[in-house]
This record gives C-alpha cells, sequence and structure tokens, in this order.
C-alpha cells in the first residue's frame, strides 16, 4: 500500500518552499539594484519581477524534476507578460483620467477655441478658458457622414457576397476587402485628399473629405462583421420562406436581416467606435478651426482627435492650459468609445431573437 | 438569386398567372403528374427518370434508403431544389395540367401554391407564434384588417391542431414552444396561405411518439382539402397514413436514385410486385 | 374549396411581378455596393498615383530640399520598417504569452473579462497612446534607462551615441507602437488558440503531458499560422500607425541606427501628419507619393499575412 502511494505521488515543492524562493529572488532583486541601479523601491521591484522565473526554474530543478521545472517557468513567465502588458495599460487609463479630469468642466464641454484677449488674459492668470464643443460637433458631423457611406454600402456588400454573389465577382470583392482593411490610416486621408483636390481643387479642407476618408476605413469592418453575422442565419429559415411563396428580396429584408440585426448592430458599433477617435486622416482632410463649422461640405472643422493632437503639441502659452485641454479631450474620446464598444456588446444582447441564443 | 430563377425573370409571368388562375379556380384539382423527371446536382444526376402521379386530395408516401434521392425529388416538386447553387432538373412537373418548369413560369408563385414542411421545425425566430402563421401572407406585402388576420390565425392554428395549447400566448416567440408544437406551427404557417398541395420532409423525424400521432392525426383530416406528399423512413408511418406508397432505390453510391414501383400503400406492404420492395419493407433490406 | 379566394387574396399576377421587380432592384444594388467597392479600391491607388506622381518625377532644385525622390523617401522607408519591427519584436512575444495565459492560464471567468478588455483597448484612438507615451513613458525611459544603456552598452550599434534626456527616441516610438499592437496580436492569437480542438489538448493530457507539454504538442501546432498572420496584420498596423510617432518621436534626416538618441529616421505616415498641414504645391504631390510608397509596403505585408493564414488552414485539413 504505501509502496503503490509513493509511486503515485511525484515530489513536489511546499507551499514553504515557494515563499522561500520569492523571499530569496527579493534578496537578490534587493542585491542588484543597489549594485546596479543604486537603491531604489522601484528598481528592487522590477529586478524581483525579471530574476522570479529563474527562481523559479532553478529551484523546482533541484527539487523536482526537469518536467516540472519546464512547467512553472512556463506558468511564471506567462502570468509575468500579462503583468507586464497590464502595467502600462493601467498607467495609460489613469493617466487620462488623472490628467484629464482637471479641464473636464462645463467650460470645456460648451465653449470653444475662439479666444478672446480677455480669455488669454484669464489663461495666462490660470483660469480655465477654452473648450472642445466645436470638436465635438465636428466629430459627430464627420463619424455620421462616414457611417452614413460606410453601414449601407457595407451592409449591402455583406448581402451580395452572402445571399446572392457567385463566382469570380464575390472572390474579387472578398479579397479587395481584405486589402481595405489593411489600408493605413494617412493613407485612406491621403486618398479622399487627391479626390476631392478633383472636386474642388487642391488645399481645400472639408467635413465631407473626412468623412469619406473614414468610411474608406470603416466599409471593410462593417462588410466583415455583416457577412459574418448573414452567414449564421440557419439556411432552414431561407427555405421556409422561400417555401411559403415569398421572393428572395422580401425573405431577406423580412427574414434574414431581422435575425441577423443583432449582431450588425454590434458590428456598426464597434467600426465606429474604430474610426472615431482616428487623428491622422482628418489632419489631412478636415484640419482644424476654432469654432463651430455645421456645413460638411464647406470650410474646416476640428474634430475631438485633431483638437487633442494640436493641444498637446501647439499648447500656446502657458503650456498646461492647452494641454490640459488636451487631456480632457483624450479623456472625452476614451469615454466616447468605451460607451460605444459597451453598448454595441448591450445591443448583441438585448436584440438576439429569443431562441437563438 | 438561383440560376433558373435568374433565367427565368424576363419570361412572361402574366401568363403562368392567368394560367395558375384558370386552373386554381376550377374545383376538382387534378394533382401532380411527373413525367420523365431527371434531377442533378451540377453535373450529379441525383434522380433519374421519374414518371409518377400524384392523386389530389390524398396522401402519397416516398420511402427508400437514405441517399436515394427522396428530399431531392420532394424539392423538385415545388421548385425549391433550384434555391441550391447549380441544382436543376430536366423533365416535366404539371400540375392541374400546368408545367411548372415551363417557360416564364415564375418559382416564386409555384410556391405559394405548393407548400413545405421540413425535417426540422424551423419557425422565425423574431416573430411570434401569430406572426409565424401569418408569416407567408404578410411577407407577401398584403395588408390584413386585423379581424381577417386573426382569423386566419386560429382557422390555420386549429387545422394544424395547436390553437388550443397556443391560443393564450400568440404573441409570444414561436421559438419558445415545444418541438413537436414547433411542427405543427410550421405546418399551420404552410396551410395559412392555403397552398393546393402539401410536401412534407421526414415531419416527425424529430418528434416524439405523441406529437407524431398528433402530426399524423393532422395529415389524415388535411387530406380532404390537399394534397399532400410525404417523405419517412417510418414503414408504420407510411402504411398509417399514406393512400399510395413510392418506393425509392438507389444501385450504389454516385448511382442516381430511381423509383423501383408505386402502388397503393396496401399492396406496397403486402404484396409488392418488386423482390426490392418486399425486401426493404420487410427489413430485409441490403 | 378556397381557390379562388386564395388567389384573389394573392393576387398573385400583380405580386409575381413587384416580386421579381423588387427582386431585381436589390439584387442590383447590393451587386453595385459589392462593385463600388472595387471602384474605391482602385480609386485609392488611381488617386494617390495622379496626385503623387508630379512628386515622383520632380526635379529636385525645385524643391527646397533639393533631394531626389528616391533620397527623399529612403529614409522614411528605413525609419518605418526600423520602428514597425522594434514594435513587433517587443509585442509579439507579449501577446502570444498574454493570449495563452487567458486561453490556458487564467480562470474561465477571469479570462472572458480580459478579452473583452483586450478588445476595449485595440479601439483607445491612437492619439491617446501617443501622449501618454511622451507623457510618462519617455520621461521614464529617458530618466531610468536610456542612460543606463547609453553607459554600458553603447558598444551595441543600437544603444550607441549619446542618449536622449528628453525620451523622444526610436526606441520610445517603437514601445508604443508595440503597446498599439498588442491587443490585436493578442485578440488573434488568444482566438486561434481558443480553437485548438479538445480531443487534441487531452489526447496530449492523457499521455501524461504536463500543461507546458500539452500546449507545445497541441496548442501551437494548431494555432502557428494564426499567430503568425495575426503577427504580420500587427506589423500592417504599425507600419501605418501615425499618430503615436508623430507625437513622440524626434526626427532627423537620414538613417540612424542607434534608437536611444535624439537623431532618428522618421516614418512615411508620421512624416506626413507632420508636414502636410503646412505643405503646399509639389511639397503636397511628394508627401502623398511616399503615402503611396507606405500603401505598397503595406498592401505586401498584408498579401503575406493572408498567404500565411491560408497555407495554415489547408496544412491544418490535411
Ligand atoms: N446540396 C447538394 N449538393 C450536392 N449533392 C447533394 C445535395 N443534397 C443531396 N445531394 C446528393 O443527392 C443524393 C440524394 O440525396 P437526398 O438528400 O435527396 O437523399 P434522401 O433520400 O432524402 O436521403 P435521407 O433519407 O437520408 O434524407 C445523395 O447522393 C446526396 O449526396
Ligand atoms: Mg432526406
Amino acid at each position: 500500500m504505501s509502496t503503490l502511494a509513493t509511486s503515485m505521488t511525484s515530489r513536489r515543492m511546499s507551499n514553504q518552499g515557494h515563499v522561500a524562493v520569492g523571499l530569496a529572488t527579493v534578496a537578490v532583486g534587493f542585491a542588484v539594484s543597489a549594485a546596479l541601479n543604486g537603491l531604489s523601491p522601484s528598481w528592487v521591484i522590477v529586478w524581483s519581477f525579471m530574476l522570479y522565473p529563474i527562481a523559479v526554474y532553478v529551484s523546482s530543478r533541484i527539487l523536482e524534476d526537469r518536467r516540472q521545472a519546464t512547467d512553472r517557468l512556463v506558468r511564471v513567465s506567462v502570468t509575468l507578460a500579462f503583468v507586464v502588458v497590464v502595467l502600462p495599460l493601467a498607467s495609460l487609463v489613469w493617466t487620462v483620467i488623472r490628467e484629464g479630469a482637471a479641464r473636464f468642466d462645463a467650460t470645456f464641454l460648451t465653449g470653444n477655441m475662439r479666444l478672446t484677449p480677455e480669455d488669454l488674459a484669464a489663461q495666462n492668470g490660470g483660469e480655465a478658458v477654452g473648450g472642445a464643443f466645436h470638436a465635438m460637433v465636428g466629430t459627430l458631423i464627420v463619424t455620421s457622414v462616414a457611417a452614413l457611406i460606410a453601414i449601407p454600402l457595407g451592409l449591402f456588400t455583406a448581402i451580395y457576397l452572402v445571399e446572392y454573389g457567385r463566382g469570380r465577382l464575390v472572390k474579387a470583392i472578398t479579397s479587395m476587402v481584405d486589402v481595405m482593411t489593411g489600408i493605413p490610416s494617412i493613407v485612406a486621408g491621403l486618398f479622399s485628399y487627391a479626390l476631392f483636390v478633383l472636386i474642388l481643387g487642391p488645399g481645400t479642407r472639408t467635413g465631407l473629405a473626412g468623412g469619406v476618408a473614414l468610411s474608406v476605413l470603416m466599409t471593410p469592418v462593417v462588410v466583415r462583421s455583416a457577412e459574418e453575422m448573414l452567414r449564421l442565419v440557419p439556411n432552414e429559415l431561407r427555405e421556409a420562406s422561400y417555401a411559403l411563396g415569398v421572393p428572395r428580396w422580401k425573405t431577406i429584408v423580412k427574414v434574414v436581416l431581422p435575425t441577423a440585426i443583432a449582431g450588425i448592430l454590434t458590428g456598426s458599433t464597434l467600426a465606429i467606435a474604430r474610426v472615431i477617435g482616428e487623428t491622422a486622416p482628418l489632419l489631412v482632410t478636415v484640419g482644424l478651426a476654432q469654432e463651430t463649422n455645421l456645413n460638411p461640405f464647406d470650410g474646416r472643422m476640428t474634430t475631438l482627435p485633431v483638437y487633442t493632437y494640436y493641444q498637446y503639441v501647439q499648447p500656446g502659452i502657458p503650456t498646461d492650459a492647452g494641454q490640459s485641454r488636451a487631456w480632457a479631450a483624450a479623456l472625452m474620446l476614451v469615454i466616447i468609445v468605451a460607451v460605444l464598444f459597451t453598448l454595441g456588446r448591450v445591443l448583441a444582447r438585448v436584440l438576439q431573437p429569443k431562441g437563438m441564443r | 438569386m438561383n440560376d433558373a430563377d435568374q433565367t427565368t425573370t424576363t419570361g412572361s409571368v402574366t401568363r403562368m398567372t392567368e394560367q395558375m388562375t384558370g386552373v386554381g379556380a376550377s374545383e376538382t384539382p387534378d394533382g401532380l403528374r411527373v413525367s420523365d423527371l431527371n434531377i442533378y446536382y451540377g453535373d450529379f444526376l441525383a434522380v433519374r427518370k421519374v414518371d409518377m402521379t400524384i392523386e389530389p386530395r390524398s396522401i402519397t408516401a416516398l420511402i427508400g434508403p437514405s441517399g436515394c434521392g427522396k428530399s431531392t425529388f420532394l424539392r423538385s416538386l415545388n421548385r425549391m431544389h433550384e434555391v441550391i447553387p447549380g441544382a436543376r432538373v430536366e423533365g416535366t412537373v404539371l400540375l392541374d395540367g400546368e408545367d411548372i418548369y415551363g417557360p416564364g413560369v415564375d418559382p416564386v408563385i409555384i410556391r405559394r401554391k405548393i407548400g413545405m414542411v421540413f425535417q426540422r421545425p424551423n419557425p422565425f425566430p423574431t416573430m411570434s407564434i401569430a406572426e409565424n402563421v401569418l408569416a407567408g401572407i404578410r411577407l407577401n406585402s398584403k395588408r390584413l384588417s386585423k379581424s381577417a388576420a386573426d382569423d386566419i390565425v386560429e382557422k390555420s392554428l386549429r387545422g394544424a391542431n395547436l390553437w388550443d395549447e397556443v391560443k393564450n400566448r400568440l404573441d409570444q416567440p414561436g421559438s419558445g414552444l415545444s418541438g413537436g408544437q414547433q411542427q405543427r406551427l410550421c405546418i399551420a404557417r404552410a396551410i395559412a396561405v392555403e397552398p393546393e398541395v402539401l410536401l412534407m420532409d421526414e415531419p416527425c423525424s424529430a418528434l416524439d411518439p405523441i406529437s407524431t400521432m398528433a402530426v399524423e392525426a393532422l395529415m389524415l383530416e388535411l387530406k380532404s382539402e390537399y394534397t399532400i406528399v410525404i417523405v419517412t423512413h417510418n414503414m408504420q408511418q407510411a402504411a398509417r397514413v399514406s393512400d399510395r406508397t413510392a418506393f425509392f432505390n438507389i444501385d450504389g453510391t454516385g448511382q442516381p436514385g430511381y423509383v423501383v414501383e408505386m402502388d397503393l400503400t396496401e399492396k406496397i406492404f403486402s404484396n409488392p410486385t418488386e423482390k426490392a420492395t418486399s425486401d426493404y419493407v420487410t427489413g430485409r433490406f441490403g | 374549396m378556397t381557390q379562388s379566394t386564395i388567389e384573389s387574396a394573392q393576387g398573385s399576377g400583380v405580386e409575381g411581378r413587384t416580386g421579381r421587380f423588387g427582386d431585381r432592384i436589390f439584387a442590383g444594388l447590393s451587386k453595385g455596393a459589392g462593385v463600388l467597392i472595387l471602384v474605391t479600391l482602385a480609386g485609392v491607388a488611381l488617386f494617390l498615383f495622379r496626385e503623387g506622381y508630379p512628386g515622383i518625377n520632380v526635379d529636385p532644385s525645385e524643391m527646397d530640399g533639393s533631394d531626389t525622390f528616391i533620397q527623399y523617401v529612403g529614409p522614411l522607408v528605413f525609419g518605418t520598417i526600423f520602428a514597425a519591427l522594434i514594435a513587433l519584436a517587443i509585442a509579439a512575444p507579449l501577446a502570444i504569452a498574454v493570449a495563452l495565459f487567458i486561453s490556458h492560464y487564467a480562470p474561465r471567468r477571469v479570462a472572458r473579462t480580459l478579452g473583452y478588455l483586450i478588445d476595449l483597448l485595440a479601439a483607445i484612438p491612437s492619439v491617446v497612446f501617443g501622449i501618454w507615451g511622451i507623457r510618462v513613458l519617455a520621461p521614464l525611459l529617458a530618466q531610468n534607462v536610456y542612460p543606463w544603456l547609453g553607459d554600458n552598452a553603447s558598444f551595441i550599434p543600437l544603444f550607441s551615441g549619446s542618449a536622449s534626456t528628453s525620451g523622444r527616441t526610436m526606441l520610445t516610438a517603437g514601445m508604443v507602437l508595440a503597446v498599439v499592437i498588442l491587443p490585436i496580436i493578442t485578440a488573434i492569437s488568444r482566438e486561434v488558440f481558443l480553437q485548438t480542438p479538445r480531443l487534441h489538448e487531452e489526447a496530449s493530457l492523457a499521455l501524461g503531458a504536463t500543461k507546458w507539454e500539452m500546449i507545445r504538442q497541441a496548442v501551437i501546432p494548431y494555432g502557428r499560422s494564426g499567430v503568425i498572420s495575426g503577427a504580420m496584420l500587427g506589423l500592417g498596423r504599425a507600419l501605418g500607425e501615425t499618430m503615436a510617432v508623430a507625437i513622440i518621436l524626434s526626427p532627423s534626416d537620414g538613417y540612424f541606427w542607434s534608437i536611444i538618441t535624439n537623431q532618428n529616421s522618421n516614418t512615411i505616415a508620421s512624416n506626413i501628419a507632420l508636414k502636410f498641414p503646412e505643405s503646399s504645391g509639389l511639397e503636397v504631390n511628394r508627401l502623398i507619393a511616399t503615402g503611396l510608397v507606405l500603401f505598397v509596403i503595406t498592401f505586401g505585408v498584408n498579401a503575406l499575412a493572408r498567404r500565411v493564414a491560408a497555407a495554415g488552414f489547408s496544412g491544418a485539413d490535411g
């Protein structure tokens, strides 16, 4: 009986063993930090983290066996990698909230950047002036233009690919959608710029051109997600509808689309979230304005991402005033993206036809 | 869209309409007459040379081993076959004397006259029970008064023996019903458009014995008004409900299926002409 | 029998025709949309070329910088690829490890939340990553890491030269790019890892494999092509990423190998973002021409990524 028990249990590190390894690592980290960087708590932590996988491996090699040691090494490394990745992301979110909160006020939400001499004097005196209302309006307009182009275009293309298309045209469209997915955003901006040079002449900037640029980025995302959703609709439903003598297009409109609508809306919302923070294409197509411009067909317009960029890199004097506005705009962007993103997920839940989960 | 639909788009729809209307008004439907029908998937001949007469207002059962082409044949009777890319047929299928594969004939109209119930219940998940029943009419963009709609819902659900079970929850989703109820809902949906012929592909294979009994009883009631064609793997079922039975067989994989014999159900099950048939119905097959 | 009422109720004559008509319109619309996508893409290439060509073919003396186009775009191409490769070298191993953590190590419920967060992070605008990089990461590295590297590792060409005190270096830019593309690679890798057939995993475990041995036997071979194509997509994204680089990098003209100094080759995208708003005339054409070059590079990388993915799938079938 006892021989059986020993043959079925392998040598395992005890809990105390793990604690000992951890403490030893910190001690070594302490020493290394003292030798190389001078003693600072953050360096001790950094070195301890970097040395811990090695410590685990070595001790497991000694106390257990090679296979266990490798297994432990991977487990620890993978977990540490996760921590390493979470750190900058957490820092980013934290920084945006901390820096952005300072100017996330009524003036910011309602004002624009046409500053009077009195405003500038007040700003010099440390008062909060200037806002991003015009940028929010601009983002709303430009993104709406993009959505108005991209969602119908993407949806109809997906319908063609899934419901009608056959043969070479489908292949061509599918691979071109792939290519479109990979277009760098700045190139989409240049394309739209070049297109509008032809229409309006060189050097013009309009909200419409920005919307077109964003729609180039958005369309493939809509096509992909809508296509996927349409393919999820069981063929039996289409056949049931045909068997009732319903023409194909009505089957699509009244049976297929309602069944897929949750996924399609989710995909479109996520596509909007994707493009709403695009900066580069708007930098070259829409430019910057000091005040609200409601007309997408004429004149420059400020959008939130471009506003963030310029307020940060050309903050004016004093620097802090502009950069605080940049952070507030960044916070705004992050909130918008997070809300859209969550909305997309919630829509998927709520609209999903019952019995199709 | 499927090839056949596309190629016939430009045909004279009106002619077919007139023909169908003329025939539809007649009091004595003539059933289906299939002659020399070859059914293909692309280049693959799945069913060859079917000649068959399906009597009106009776139940015809199609039996045979798996893969012999029963579903394929059934779907070719209301032009559902051509929904599959590359699928096509040769030959004629006469509905009350007119060829449903004739030039210019609109498959959409054919399918309104020849309804279909599928193996797996497939109510529309986005619609309520009542909407499911009305789907065929509503989707054809008929405006219905509330009372007319209610009448059709009740009549069809009663016709499908489902009314008493669902009358208090007509506005709830159809997918919330049990499998047997869903299948009867699909039958109600099919008969709501008042077709002449009802095709059923193994309608009971996903159902328990009690639901099966309910559907069988329903078929026997429906045959006074509809021509019914049913595919089944259940010999007892074929023997119980059908008036005539056709036995399909296949000589080997890759070969086309064909009709071995068709006769009165009693004869097929007691004294068939062909040895293959008697082997199959007595379970001595293969 | 109610045949005649059916006919009148269905009105099949008119219906048939409108059904046909509707079908033709709807089929036409959807086909038109598909074709419009093809046209748009052709338009992208065509218009970029049309507006870019004058910039390629220009006489150097007409431009203030007096470089030929090749001399102008060369360092930018170098900088673009260099920055993207640094980002990929940092992001790919981390992303794969994190994907493994989420798919095979983290508890189920935690894993779902983590997956959601990673997807969300992929949507955070890069301009935000950019200002975070210059506010937080650049000073951190400039104070703690670059001086040390400059003192102790300058025999490696990558770390030669005088270390930047502002932190606006190629390495900082590469690290921020890595943070930008990390969620993308992670999301794709996690997906393919999760798709590993349970049967393969269990077969391996049943042979007495440890978790890592199971992952090496079952998960990695199955997911390899997916991960590679995910990494290539990340690379494509890094090549085209604009704002993070434009905000962080301190650019100079020429080719620079050191990644910890204030002298860095700029990237194509960042160069466009910095110069375009103030440019006019031929300068604009030249910038558009560099955009065309970027388009070609990313097109190549993405095509390669799809190749890899496709090869992987047919391999998995066989
Ligand atoms: N969509 C299709 N494409 C190509 N071939 C098909 C398709 N559907 C069926 N077939 C082939 O046609 C032949 C007949 O199939 P069918 O489904 O009609 O058989 P069945 O008699 O209904 O079988 P079962 O009793 O299993 O339902 C088979 O060889 C099958 O492989
Ligand atoms: Mg079948």
